[in-house]
């Protein structure tokens, strides 16, 4: 068991936004807002998944809608302190702790406001490994978790239990009551018991991001950024998969998601070739040349060469020299399921998903 | 004939000039910046008056750029005591006013603040109805115990009703206690913009001051009947008594100047603009005859605010850069720098360091001080010093760039002549020898600016409406700066879809500019 405290929060933010993949929003307000509860309440246990007894019932805290619109209204801090007991109710069973869905921006930071809110311990676990634009994008679910029940609450104490027949009608009806409540929600779901956690979450994932964060916040102190990068690379197992600067980048908003493309022309060892990010609120697909060398539901990490500061799809613009790095996505996404789930073809390229490692190694020989 | 002066308060310089009708620069001078600034400023006017033999009044307008509001910020001096009204209850309790400020700004601003009900949806509608009692009962309660108050309301810029009657109410209960506003502050973003109006709030006897200061000084030079204004950081100018409400917007006008004023002496509108001076070179963008704005947070003496500032990058290489050979025989230029003391401690001036402005003599592109004392250098070092100095500009001009086409570049500073004539991306470099004093045009040639930004449902309003709709808004607020209704004009308009928001949500931002209004 560790505590968190105030820079702990920080670090877990900058870490949790590269697990992002480039989505995840900003988590400016999100860790203002954990950093005030935590200041308020004092630090937050973090415990392992195995500690959570195998019966015991895990909450998790989260928010739903445009990440731009809470940037000016955001919550009042309470709506979970009305969502748990509808949810606990709801499984006539008391919460034992709480964690995070996904991994970037708000949603990495809520549950740490709720833990230390409510007295609850926080486990170190999440349903993604990373952030996903949508509620049925989860291990758990996948798993054969119900993405429902789910108490959707706002600030003035409006709120609503949701029972759904799948995951899909989940996703619109939540969707909608956002759109009312102001395009922002607050929402506790994903309620599973202490035996699912290990078996069908993503563990580790947020000690991984305080790593990670310690380790850019530390990165000027390494002879090199370079040195710094290697390390970042072995705690996180990834790539790094190209190096360049961005040259283009062509922006749409649909349906509410953000799409793109981001052209980076490389530099140093890849002068001469071209890197090319489809994103989709997330990154999806990353070519070099035309040759694909990472896709989704690998994660597809930008950052500053100078800073390895993670680079969100938010802050992406002409000129800014970047690091593609990529993260092999936890091996519960590299299934049948997972992949038809979040892989390429779901997202709607008609490209077949292959693991990381694996493109990797193919174009690591061509060049020989 | 009349004139106008410009006056523009750096780190290290004030500067002034005099243009004349025409815009033509009939006296400059630089004078040290002083400690209290004021001095500073009377001299440099003293100097140019001087200069020209203008009879002072014949001088119509006089245009101050100063950083006087930055500074007592970073100092921590003469802050008024902020009380804090944030409408948007229960909304935003979650994080309150002042939260992560740095601990000796909360006390001297008091740290007073309360969380009442009101507020805006993104969609316009009430969070929660506003509670005038509510309202009444705390600021009755501040009464003598706050020199100033700082109203911030949730998505205010989509609708300032309530800021603005929160502000009659407040001056009908405490009399004329200054009242800031954030609608007229900041953009999105409910922290940031709360910030800047909190600091805004905090500036009101550091501005009367000012005033206070530029009226006397204009008096003492028998200066009785022109125009006064401030520059503001979007290179716009307003009225005196203008920013006295808004004294924050005067916080990093200096760059902005700077930029202005070197396109002005060009001629162009569109350009890259270098200024190199003697420990870093700061580049800025130049579009449409304003400069680009950032999209970073700005942080002011530790506080993160939202507010437009010129979006610059500094790179550590000047005039005075101390240039090395390592062991490896790789030559690093800067990032330190003998600074000031150039004219003591380069070789050319007879010194022991070998400076970026030996190279360039040694190279034959500039000419300053004894070339004969760089004729010792290893032309292999100087060479690969001289592509060093390239590099670093080429770099840091191609971060600045909008597009991979080539561009212009304005070259201004104490320091340009460590400037190859030839630099990668770029067509053409335009030099002028007025150039050092920039600034002080840059300000002299500003105009009135007005800004808004807001937010439409397209699929309920026409698209067409709403960037009408903000246009309207924003030349309002520029004709309230002090335009001449005529001649304001569109600068820019900028449509932003927010994600995962209903009904195409389009974030719209509207820039104008005019000509001031003659008395």
């Amino acid at each position: 068991m560790t505590q968190i405290n105030i820079d702990d929060i920080k670090h877990i933010a900058i870490g949790a936004s590269l697990l992002g993949a480039g989505g995840g929003g900003n988590p400016y307000v999100g860790t203002l807002m954990a950093i005030s509860a935590v200041r308020e309440k004092g630090p937050v246990q973090l415990i392992e998944p195995t500690d959570v007894p195998e019966d015991a019932l895990v909450i998790s805290a989260s928010m739903v809608g445009a990440p731009a619109v809470s940037l000016e209204k955001f919550p009042n801090g309470n709506e979970y302190d009305k969502a748990f007991p509808l949810l606990e109710e709801t499984y006539g069973q008391k919460a034992y702790a709480t964690y995070p869905i996904e991994a970037g921006g708000i949603n990495s930071m809520i549950p740490i406001m709720v833990a230390a809110r409510r007295g609850l311990p926080l486990v170190d676990v999440d349903g993604m490994g990373r952030a996903f634009p949508e509620l049925q994008m989860t291990t758990f679910a996948i798993a054969g978790h119900p993405v429902t029940p789910i108490v959707i609450t706002d600030e003035r104490g409006n709120n609503a239990l949701v029972n759904t027949i799948d995951a899909n009608w989940a996703e619109k009806i939540i969707r909608t009551i956002t759109v009312k409540m102001g395009a922002t929600s607050s929402v506790a779901g994903d309620a599973v018991h202490g035996k699912d956690l290990v078996a069908n979450g993503v563990t580790g994932i947020i000690s991984l991001s305080k790593q990670i964060g310690e380790l850019i916040d530390s990165a000027s102190d390494f002879e090199t950024v370079d040195a710094a990068l290697t390390q970042l690379l072995q705690i996180t197992k990834g790539y790094k998969l190209f190096t360049g600067k961005i040259t283009d980048i062509n922006h749409t908003t649909k349906d509410g998601f953000n799409f793109g493309e981001v052209t980076i022309e490389g530099f140093g060892t890849f002068e001469q070739s071209f890197g090319s990010v489809s994103f989709q609120n997330e990154n999806i697909i990353f070519k070099v040349n035309d040759q694909v060398l990472a896709t989704a539901p690998d994660l597809i990490t930008l950052v500053d060469v100078d800073t390895l500061i993670p680079v969100t799809n938010e802050e992406l613009r002409y000129g800014k020299r970047v690091n593609v790095l990529g993260l092999p996505a936890n091996s519960k996404w590299r299934t049948e399921v997972g992949i038809a789930t979040v892989g390429p073809r779901y997202f709607g390229y008609d490209i077949d998903y292959v693991p990381l490692e694996q493109l990797v190694e193919k174009y690591s020989k061509m060049g020989e | 004939m009349t004139y106008q002066i410009g006056i523009d308060v750096g780190g290290t310089n004030t500067d002034a000039v005099i243009l004349d009708e025409r815009r033509k620069v009939i006296a400059a001078t630089k004078q040290h910046t002083t400690k209290d600034i004021q001095t500073g400023i009377s001299n440099a006017l003293h100097e140019v008056l001087n200069q020209s033999g203008v009879n002072p009044d014949y001088i119509t307008d006089v245009m101050l750029g100063t950083t006087q509001a930055t500074n007592a910020i970073v100092e921590r001096k003469s802050l008024a005591k902020v009380g804090v009204i944030r409408l948007g209850y229960p909304a935003t309790a979650s994080i309150v006013p002042f939260t992560e400020w740095p601990s000796d700004m909360v006390s001297l601003l008091s740290g007073t603040y309360q969380l009442v009900h009101g507020g805006y949806e993104f969609d316009g509608n009430n969070i929660s109805p506003i509670d005038y009692n509510e309202i009444r009962k705390v600021l009755k309660g501040w009464k003598g115990k706050v020199d100033s108050i700082a109203v911030v309301g949730v998505f205010s810029s989509l609708n300032p009703d309530q800021e603005e009657s929160v502000k009659k109410l407040a001056t009908e209960i405490l009399g004329d206690v200054p009242i800031s506003i954030s609608s007229k502050i900041g953009s999105l973003g409910l922290i940031a913009r709360e910030n800047a109006t909190i600091l805004n709030a905090s500036l009101y006897k550091v501005i009367n001051k000012v005033a206070i200061g530029f009226d006397k000084a204009l008096q003492d030079e028998g200066i009785k009947k022109c125009n006064k204004y401030l520059t503001q950081n979007d290179g716009t100018l307003m009225t005196l008594d203008y920013a006295k409400l808004y004294p924050i917007l005067t916080i990093g006008s200096g760059p902005t100047n700077s930029i202005r004023g070197a396109a002005y002496l060009a001629k162009i509108r569109e350009s890259l603009v270098l200024d190199i001076g003697g420990t870093t070179s700061d580049i800025g963008v130049l579009i449409n005859g304003f400069p680009r704005e950032s999209s970073l947070a700005v942080n002011v003496g530790g506080i993160q605010t939202n507010f437009r500032m010129p979006d610059i990058l500094s790179v550590g290489l000047g005039g005075g850069s101390v240039v090395r050979q390592l062991s490896n025989g790789e030559v690093t230029v800067g990032p330190d720098s003998v600074g000031y003391n150039i004219t003591q401690e380069a070789l050319v001036f007879g010194g022991q360091t070998t400076t970026a402005t030996d190279i360039a003599v040694a190279m034959g592109v500039a000419k300053v001080g004894d070339s004969k004392k760089v004729d010792g250098l290893d032309r292999t070092f100087v060479k690969k010093a001289f592509k060093k100095i390239s590099e670093i500009l080429e770099d840091a001009i191609d971060k600045m760039k909008t597009s991979a086409e080539k561009v212009d570049l304005v070259l201004v500073g104490g320091g340009a002549i460590i400037a190859p004539d030839y630099l990668k991306g770029v067509s053409h470099i335009f030099k002028n020898e007025q150039g050092g004093v920039a600034n002080a045009i840059g300000a002299t040639i500003a105009q009135i600016g007005g800004q808004y930004e807001k937010i439409y449902q397209y699929a309920q309003y026409k698209r067409e409406e709403a960037l009408r709709d903000t246009q309207k808004l924003a030349k309002k607020q520029a004709i309230q700066a002090g335009a001449d209704p005529e001649s304001v004009r569109l600068v820019d308009i900028e449509e932003m879809p927010l994600a995962y928001a209903p009904g195409e949500t389009t974030k719209v931002k509207a820039k104008v500019v005019g000509d001031f209004m003659k008395k």
